[in-house]
């Protein structure tokens, strides 16, 4: 049998690979393509693209998510920017430049090809969203304005104030909203997905819960594209919304979708610190503060004086310090790590002792508090409104915390997963980022995937593989209706002593302590032990009140901690296996002074997983990366 | 963690349906932390309640960094609560005294059902965007970016339109229950650009046309909309709007069902 994990990239010069796979695309022609259904799930960035596209070729498209209205999926929070290689700067920046970057960024983890694609319709992307009303920033003249952003020496980066996401989503979401006034795109609204129906080997519909009203309700389609974005709710702490799971590819996963590299969890360096037991949530300020911030800690242990009073030459500026030429636009896991070494000796800030300063003195000082207030005026005053403290007039106080995850459902060139079929797109794959996201690029990748890749290789499996009817009331769909049916019926009746918030707490707290920022194999080990029992105690002890046949907010939360408590296991496995540390994966036994040293002799691969039936016999499979164009070389920033 | 500790009492409304009678109901929030959020003050009674065996309150909430525009109720007869300019995820508790008691109950208008506690249903606002809220543009090629110029101003003004995060404070706020504001800064948003303007006319006809199909009231510009808005959302697009539609109203023209040529 073939390796399943063919990556499928198209032979030729890396310039040409994107052009050579669509001409040799198979097409549907446009009669028939609305004899073709497909269901996107998740209405993100990923998502709307992607069922906006499809819509307008002519498929018939069903679109879910598990929100209220497809305008509050996460990419709504993404703040700084998006990336484009236009050169609007002259500053030299180009497709292969910003390939370049990305591939170095993602510490050569990602697939060389894909991310070449990624630079090259970045470019397209920026026009697509102008045209549909993005409101940019522009320049006096009427162009576009850009700025700078962590992991990058060229000015590329294009912002919407500081609501770059929520500006792009809106323009995404109202596309989908014309197709959907077209009647090409049918939305379904507060909808999970619980399972993925997969007949004759192709995935072939899903279930979902209405969330409303507790049905669960069965479709099918020709293709199912999987665009639920990221996990890093896994850690209970972290900058994701509330509603952001695992459940939609880990259901997946569980009918074949190999999961790739679950371990690559970004950390993002400036979120606002942890103040309490209650927290829910962390908030990210955005990395473009970097851009006018300096960050620092006192020089000596257990300064505790106001950081006004504290003098220049008490500061350790020490991103300036250590990389001179990146210096506070260091990537985010150089940027995350050293926060963290400061803190661990003592001279962290904050009562907690786990915060370092953002210090915008020197920048109001040079540019005066207007311009600054025009540049980041909303972010001081998000700031403000949660710690109580101004930010003009004392520096912010930021930390670490997990932001979002580059692991995801294997997929190919063509972001089809290991089940024909089954396409992933966004975050909820693994493909283009490696093992440390730059800042600015989920958003492009999310754009790229809906809006210019997806719509093509949707057209090529249509157009190439013969598909048997099929309906819901199909053995495979009845089953898997039943399946979720008595998991739901399971958990509900259990009724046991504890909320489902103290067991996604309890396993929140094992992750971050073992599998965050720095892992080390004793602690992958503790964890690996803990999080079964963990497990196994919700599956006797959790209480989740209420009727199933209605809106029962514990009973979802309940599936998806359930889920999280399998991934959870599932990262501390592959970052065991890992030995090595690369990008955001930072195994503590493999460094140089502080500096990640990556493995490329037995690591410079893919990780990806295959689901068995049983966490502890899942079996890891290799794809091999190759670097023809970026040479493998280390990282530096210095 | 140290910082101050409050209580407060709670009278929350309570419905189990769209169908049902709703009712306050009163429980205590014991030991509050000013750094925790509002929705965090929730989630903390909620912790109390299922550890009862009860039903938690439901509420409506996701991003908790105030930019999905999922959350959202009325405290004290103020929709997302007493600060300016603020959604209830970014109200934090510092904003209250000890021994307060708060009244909280859902966005009421007729367009608005209740699901359930102090959830709505505002997919209302979604229809009214698939009727026109939207640049008609295919994806795939269109012209480069920088050859479409914005003025800087018309670019800033569009985005300060384009903010709006779809809550729905401001049909809670309006005493008609008006979805003006919702509707116009999207209209503005649009029509401020270049690329929107073209089909700006049909754009304000349809959507204002969606407004009121879907049950909300006459806007009389008292502007409590604008007070209410966690985004500053300014009466001017309603200006805008109204213009925008009388112009259209006035100029319209029947529709070509010309076909292109064979």
């Amino acid at each position: 049998m073939a390796n399943i994990l063919d990556s499928k990239i198209p032979s030729g010069a890396i310039e040409d690979k994107w052009e050579k796979a669509k001409f040799e695309n198979k097409l549907v022609n446009p009669a028939n393509k609305r004899k073709h259904s497909v269901i996107v799930v998740g209405t993100g960035l990923a998502g709307a693209s992607a069922a906006a596209s499809l819509g307008e070729l002519g498929y018939k498209v069903k679109a879910f998510c598990v929100h209220e209205s497809p305008r509050r999926a996460h990419s709504v929070a993404a703040q700084g920017g998006i990336n484009a290689a236009k050169n609007y700067q002259n500053d030299g920046d180009s497709t292969y430049r910003l390939f370049y970057d990305t591939v170095k960024g993602g510490d050569f983890r990602a697939r060389e090809a894909n991310v070449y694609r990624l630079a090259e319709v970045s470019a397209n992307i920026i026009d697509q969203m102008v045209s549909q009303g993005v409101p940019f920033a522009r320049e006096y003249g009427g162009t576009l304005a850009n700025r700078s952003f962590g992991g990058a020496q060229v000015s590329r980066t294009f912002y919407a104030r500081g609501q770059t996401g929520q500006q792009l989503l809106l323009g995404a979401y109202s596309q989908m909203m014309r197709q959907v006034d077209a009647g090409t795109v049918e939305l379904r609204y507060r909808r999970e997905m619980l399972d993925l129906v997969v007949i004759d080997g192709k995935a072939r519909g899903i279930i979902v819960r209405n969330l409303l009203t507790g049905e669960i309700e069965a479709h099918e389609a020709d293709a199912v594209i999987i665009a639920s974005g990221g996990y890093s709710n896994v850690f209970f702490l972290s900058t994701n919304a509330m509603n952001c799971a695992v459940t939609a590819a880990w259901k997946a996963h569980k009918r074949g979708a190999y999961f790739a590299n679950p371990c690559y969890t970004q950390i993002h360096p400036t979120c606002i610190p942890v103040h309490g037991e209650n927290q829910s949530k962390l908030t990210l300020m955005s990395e473009s503060l970097r851009n006018d911030g300096r960050v620092w800690v006192p020089k000596a242990v257990g300064d505790k004086r106001h950081p006004n009073d504290i003098p220049e030459n008490e500061r350790d500026y020490y991103l300036e310090r250590v990389y001179p030429s990146f210096g506070n636009l260091a990537p985010r896991d150089v940027a995350s790590r050293q926060a963290k070494y400061a803190c661990d000796e003592g001279r962290g800030v904050n009562e907690s002792g786990k915060a370092v300063y953002l210090d915008f003195a020197d920048s109001i000082k040079r540019l005066g508090e207007d311009k600054i207030s025009e540049r980041y005026g909303n972010l001081f005053e998000m700031y403000e409104k949660i710690t109580g403290d101004n930010p003009y007039k004392r520096p912010m106080m930021i930390y670490p915390a997990p932001h979002y995850t580059m692991g995801g459902l294997w997929v190919d060139y063509n972001l089809q997963s290991t089940i024909p079929g089954c396409f992933v797109a966004g975050e909820a794959n693994f493909s283009d980022h490696g093992a440390n996201r730059l800042g600015a690029s989920a958003l492009m990748q999310g754009l790229a995937d809906g809006y210019f890749v997806v719509p093509y290789s949707i057209g090529n499996y249509l157009g190439g593989t013969k598909l048997n009817k099929v309906t819901t009331n199909d053995d495979a769909f009845k089953a898997a209706v039943d399946g979720v049916k008595k998991e739901i019926s399971t958990l509900v009746n259990i009724k046991g002593n504890r909320t489902v918030d103290s067991f996604h707490k309890e396993l929140g707290n094992i992750m971050w302590e073992n599998c965050g920022m720095g892992r080390n194999a004793a602690g992958l080990k503790k964890a690996l032990e803990e999080i079964p029992k963990v497990r196994e105690e919700f599956w006797q002890n959790v209480r989740i009140p209420g009727d199933p046949n209605y809106l029962n907010v514990e009973l979802e939360k309940a599936g998806r901690v359930a889920d999280f408590l399998e991934l959870g296991e599932l990262m501390c496995r592959d970052a065991l296996e890992r030995e090595e540390s690369c990008g955001g994966h930072f195994r503590e036994e493999h460094q140089d002074n502080g500096e990640a040293k990556r493995d490329d002799t037995n690591f410079c691969h893919v990780a990806a997983w295959e689901y068995t039936g049983d966490m502890k016999t899942s079996v890891r499979h290799k794809e091999e990366l190759t670097f023809e164009n970026v040479h493998l070389a280390t990282r530096s920033y210095k | 963690m140290s910082g101050k500790h409050i209580n407060l009492t709670l009278k929350v409304w309570r419905q189990k349906g769209a169908k049902d009678q709703g009712s306050f109901v009163e429980y205590q929030a014991k030991n509050v932390s000013e750094h925790a959020s509002f929705l965090e003050m929730l989630d903390a009674v909620n912790e109390e309640i299922v550890a009862k065996g009860e039903e938690p309150i439901a509420f409506d909430h996701d991003c908790r960094e105030g930019i999905c525009g999922t959350c959202g109720f009325v405290i004290d007869g103020e929709a997302h609560g007493k600060l300016k300019a603020t959604t209830v995820c970014q109200l934090h508790m510092r904003n209250y005294n000890d021994g307060e008691t708060l009244t909280i109950e859902p966005f009421r208008a007729n367009s608005f059902p209740v699901i359930k506690d102090l959830m709505v249903d505002r997919s209302a606002f979604d229809r009214i965007i698939s009727s026109g809220g939207y640049i008609s543009q295919n994806t795939g090629n269109p012209q480069d970016a920088n050859a479409i110029l914005v003025p800087k101003a018309d670019a800033d003004e569009a985005m300060s339109s384009a903010t709006c995060i779809g809550c729905g404070a401001c049909v809670a706020a309006c005493k008609n229950a008006s979805a003006a504001l919702f509707t116009s800064a999207k209209i503005s948003h649009m029509a401020l650009l270049p690329q929107g303007a073209v089909e700006k006319n049909e754009r304000a006809l349809r959507m204002v046309a969606a407004m009121d199909s879907e049950g909300f009231g006459a806007c009389t510009t008292t502007g409590a909309c604008e007070a209410a808005c966690p985004k500053e959302i300014q009466l001017t697009n309603i200006s805008r709007m109204n213009r925008q539609f009388l112009g259209a109203v006035l100029t319209q023209r029947p529709k070509h069902k010309d076909g292109g040529a064979g």
